[in-house]
C-alpha cells in the first residue's frame, strides 16, 4: 500500500505491537503527531521533557521487557532526550528512539532546529539511522526493533527528516529479518561449557557474580535453580538486584563499592568467579589487580567485547545466559555435590556475621536507611522501586529486600539523577497493579520534577520518598571523607516545600520527620492513588557504608563505625 | 591481564557495509575509546556492497583484542581481520624540483618499486610503492633531492 513516511511509522508501531510510546511534539516532526492523533491503536503519553520521556520509555521497558519507544522533535527536542539515550546504552535497555528532522533541502544550512542528529547519537546507541527515502522506512523500522531487543539489549535512534514523513511510498512491513552483518552468538560454545563444569567441579570456593545481564536475559529461574542445585553462594552486582531474591540463603549481599562486607571479602577469597551477565564495571572490581586476585574466571555474557575487557577470563563462554545456564544445569547435575561447599558457605557465613550490613538507629532523627527498610516491611513484593543517583539510591540497593528481577529500576551505568520519576511513571504503566515507588533525594528529584503533570494527567501515580538531607548527600559524603569536608557547593539550605510543590500539580505530599508519621503517610498516598511526595526529613550527616575508596581493593572497606550495634 | 602492556603495531582489515556515515562510525569508536589510528585506508571491495579498510593502529595485547571486538560489535561491520601474517604495502608520491638528478630520482625509486610518473614544467612526480617501513626509508633517502611535497597513501594489506 502507498502511505506516507509518517504513516509507515504508525503502521510499524502497531505492527510492533506496542502499546504505548512516550514523547514531546515538535515542528520537525509533526507528520507523524499528525498521524498519532488519528489513530487509536496505543496510547501517547505526553512527558514533560523530552528527556523525561526517554526515562519513562526506559522504565517502560526495563519493567515489561518490550522494547520502549519514544517520539521527540529535532534539534533541542532531540538533545534533551540525549541523556536517556546514553543511560539506555549504559543500562543495556531495548529502546527505540525517533526523532523529527529538519526537510532533507535544509540540512547542512544550519536550520531552525536543526542538530546532527545521528552524528551526536553514534556513540551512546547500539545503532542509529537517518532515513533519506520513506521506502527504507519500512526496513529500518523493522531493523531498528530487531536491533534493540536482541544480543546485548540497547537503543536504536532513528532521525527522520520532515519531507520524509510527508513523501508515499510502498508499505510492505518486513515479516521477518535476517542481517548479513549482525548476527549475536546466543548458543554456548559447548566446549567451553564443559571446561567450565569441570572447573566448578574442582573448585572448592567457587562464586557466583550476578549481573544485569541475567535479567534481560530473562534467566533469573534458570540461575536459581543452577545455585541451589549445586549450592554455590552468590553475590549480586547493583544491576543484578532481585536475580536471587533477598530471601535465598545463598545470596551473601551486593558486593563493590558500597556492597556488604561479605560480598567483597568472599570475591577476594574464593577461587572460582562464575560471572553471569556481568561486565566487570569499576564500581564493581575496585582496584582491577586485587579484584578476584586468588580466583580463575568464568564469565558467560551475549556481548563478545565484555568478555577480557577488564579482567582476562579463563573460561570465556559468550551467549545467551539462559541457554548457558541451561546447559550448566543439564552438565551439573550429578556432577557437582553441594556439599562440598558447605565449609565455604559457613565461612562466609561468619564473614557476614563480624560485618553484618548496618546503621545506627537514633531516637531523635529518622536514618534514610530505616525509611529504605520501612518501605520494604510494608510494600515488600507488592511495590516496584526506581530511585535517582546519590546515597538513597545506595540504600536502597543495601536494604530493600528485593524479591524479584524487574522490580529494581535506577541508572546504574551512566548514573543519571533525574531517571527515577520518570522512569517510576513508565514502571506504574507496565505494572498497573503494584505500588511504584521512587525513592529519590532532596537533590536529584528537582531534575524532572516537571513529571508530576504527567502523573497526574495520566493517572500514573508515583510515590516519590525524598529521603531530604539538604546536601548533595553522595558528594557530600566523599567531601567530608576525601577534602577535607569542604562542602562545596553541596549544601542545599533552601529547598522548595515539597507539599505544596505536588499540590500545585494536582498531587498530594507530606512532610514528616517521625516514624509514626512516615508510616501513616504511605499507608494514606497508598489509599488516595495519586501521585505524592513524601519529604521526609533524615539525619543529615549519615553516610553509605561500607565503602571501598574509588580504586581501593575490595577487601579495603572503610565500614561503619557502629557495625556490630544497628538493626540488620 | 596487567601483564601484557607491550604496545605493538597491527594492521586490521575491517570488511563494512557500503552506507552513509560508516566511516564516522569506526573512527568515533577509535576517538571516543581512546585507540590510536596510525593509519586508515578505504576503498569499495569490487562486485559487492562492502568496502574494505585498513587501519594501521598500536596498543597492548588486550587493547587490540578490544578493537577488533568492538569494531565487530557495530552494525554493519561484516568482518574483521587482525592480521598477522600479512603482505602489507604502501604507496607514496613525490614532487621533485625538475633541477634534481632526475636519473638519480630514477635509480633510487626503481629499489622501492617505484618511477618518475609525471613531468611538467618545473616539477616532476615520481611514485613508490612498497612495505610502509621502507617507504619511511626512501623519505628518508630523498630528502637530498629536495622534494617539495610529499603524500603518502596508507597502507593496505592482505593475510598470506
Amino acid at each position: 500500500m502507498q502511505i506516507s513516511g509518517a504513516q509507515m511509522v504508525i503502521e510499524a508501531l502497531i505492527a510492533e505491537e506496542v502499546e504505548v510510546i512516550f514523547g514531546y511534539p515538535g515542528g520537525a516532526i509533526m507528520n507523524v503527531y499528525d498521524e498519532i492523533y488519528k489513530q487509536n491503536k496505543f496510547q501517547h503519553i505526553l512527558s514533560r521533557h523530552e528527556q523525561a520521556a526517554v526515562h519513562s520509555a526506559e522504565g517502560y521497558a526495563k519493567k515489561s521487557g518490550k522494547v520502549g519507544v519514544s517520539l521527540i522533535t529535532s534539534g533541542p527536542g532531540f538533545t534533551n532526550a540525549v541523556t536517556g539515550l546514553a543511560d539506555a546504552y549504559m543500562d543495556s535497555i531495548p529502546m527505540v528512539v525517533i526523532s523529527g528532522q529538519v526537510p532533507m533541502s535544509l540540512i547542512g544550512t544550519d536550520a531552525f532546529q536543526e542538530i546532527d542528529a545521528v552524528g551526536i547519537s553514534r556513540s551512546c546507541t547500539k545503532h542509529n539511522y537517518l532515513v533519506t527515502d520513506a521506502a527504507d522506512l519500512p526496513r529500518v523500522m523493522k531493523e531498528a526493533f530487531y536491533i534493540a531487543s536482541t544480543g546485548r539489549p540497547g537503543p536504536v535512534h532513528i532521525d527522520i527528516p520532515k519531507d520524509v514523513t510527508a513523501q508515499i511510498a510502498e508499505f510492505n512491513y518486513p515479516k521477518n529479518i535476517s542481517l548479513d552483518t549482525y548476527k549475536p552468538t546466543t548458543k554456548g560454545n559447548v566446549r567451553q561449557i564443559k571446561k567450565a563444569i569441570d572447573a566448578i567441579e574442582k573448585a572448592s570456593r567457587p562464586l557466583l557474580y550476578l549481573g544485569g545481564g541475567i535479567i534481560n536475559a530473562n534467566a533469573t529461574e534458570q540461575v536459581r535453580e543452577f545455585a541451589s542445585m549445586c549450592g554455590i553462594p552468590a553475590v549480586e552486582t547493583f544491576m543484578g538486584r532481585g536475580v536471587m531474591g533477598d530471601s535465598n540463603p545463598l545470596r551473601i549481599g551486593m558486593l563493590g563499592m558500597h556492597g556488604n562486607y561479605a560480598s567483597n571479602m568472599a570475591i577476594s577469597e574464593c577461587d572460582l568467579v562464575i560471572g553471569i551477565g556481568v561486565r566487570f564495571d569499576d564500581r564493581v572490581t575496585g582496584k582491577l589487580s586485587e579484584f578476584a586476585k586468588n580466583a580463575d574466571i568464568i564469565h558467560v555474557d551475549i556481548d563478545p567485547a565484555s568478555i577480557s575487557k577488564l579482567v582476562n577470563a579463563h573460561y570465556p563462554i559468550v551467549g545467551d545466559v539462559k541457554n548457558v545456564v541451561t546447559e550448566f544445569i543439564a552438565l551439573a547435575k550429578n556432577k557437582i555435590k553441594s556439599e562440598k561447599y558447605v565449609p565455604w558457605l559457613d565461612s562466609i557465613a561468619k564473614l557476614d556475621k563480624l560485618h553484618p550490613l548496618s546503621y545506627k538507629e537514633d531516637s531523635d532523627r529518622i536514618k534514610p536507611q530505616w525509611v529504605v527498610e520501612r518501605i520494604g516491611e510494608l510494600l515488600g513484593d507488592d511495590a516496584n522501586i526506581s530511585t535517582d543517583v546519590g546515597q538513597h539510591q545506595m540504600w536502597t540497593a543495601q536494604f530493600y529486600p528485593f524479591s524479584r528481577p524487574r522490580q529494581f529500576m535506577s541508572s546504574g551505568g551512566l548514573g543519571t539523577m533525574g531517571y527515577g520519576f520518570p522512569a517510576a511513571i513508565g514502571v506504574k504503566r507496565a505494572d498497573p497493579s503494584r505500588t511504584s515507588i521512587n525513592i529519590t533525594g532532596d537533590g536529584s528529584i528537582l531534575m524532572n520534577i516537571q513529571e508530576l503533570m504527567t502523573s497526574v494527567i495520566y493517572k500514573l501515580p508515583v510515590i516519590n520518598v525524598i529521603l531530604n538531607n539538604n546536601y548533595l548527600g553522595m558528594v557530600r559524603q566523599w567531601q567530608t571523607l576525601f577534602y577535607d569536608d569542604r562542602k562545596s557547593e553541596t549544601v542545599l539550605e533552601e529547598q522548595p516545600d515539597f507539599k505544596m510543590v505536588s499540590e500545585g500539580f494536582g498531587g498530594i505530599g507530606y512532610r514528616v520527620t517521625t516514624k509514626e508519621e512516615f508510616d501513616a503517610a504511605l499507608k494514606d498516598a497508598i489509599e488516595k492513588d495519586v501521585v505524592a511526595m513524601i519529604e521526609v526529613i533524615v539525619d543529615r550527616d549519615e553516610n553509605v557504608m561500607p565503602m571501598v575508596p574509588a580504586g581501593g581493593s575490595l577487601f579495603n572497606m572503610m565500614l561503619p563505625s557502629n557495625s556490630t550495634e544497628g538493626s540488620k | 591481564m596487567q601483564d601484557n602492556l607491550h604496545v605493538e603495531r597491527r594492521v586490521i582489515s575491517v570488511i563494512v557495509k557500503n552506507e552513509a556515515s560508516v566511516l564516522s562510525r569506526i573512527t568515533d569508536l577509535f576517538s571516543g575509546r581512546g585507540y590510536n589510528i596510525e593509519s586508515l585506508t578505504v576503498a569499495p571491495v569490487p562486485d559487492s556492497e562492502y568496502s574494505r579498510l585498513t587501519i594501521a593502529t598500536s596498543g597492548s595485547v588486550r587493547v587490540i583484542e578490544q578493537i577488533t571486538k568492538q569494531l565487530h560489535k557495530l552494525i554493519p561491520v561484516l568482518r574483521v581481520y587482525e592480521h598477522t601474517d600479512l603482505v602489507e604495502k604502501e604507496m607514496a608520491m613525490i614532487k621533485f624540483p625538475l633541477n634534481e638528478s632526475l636519473s638519480d630520482i630514477e635509480t633510487l625509486c626503481n629499489v622501492y618499486n617505484g618511477k618518475i610518473v609525471n613531468v611538467g614544467k618545473d616539477v616532476v612526480i615520481a611514485m613508490v610503492a612498497d612495505e610502509p617501513h621502507r617507504i619511511g626509508f626512501f623519505l628518508e633517502a630523498i630528502k637530498r633531492f629536495n622534494p617539495k611535497e610529499i603524500v603518502r597513501g596508507g597502507t593496505v594489506a592482505l593475510e598470506r
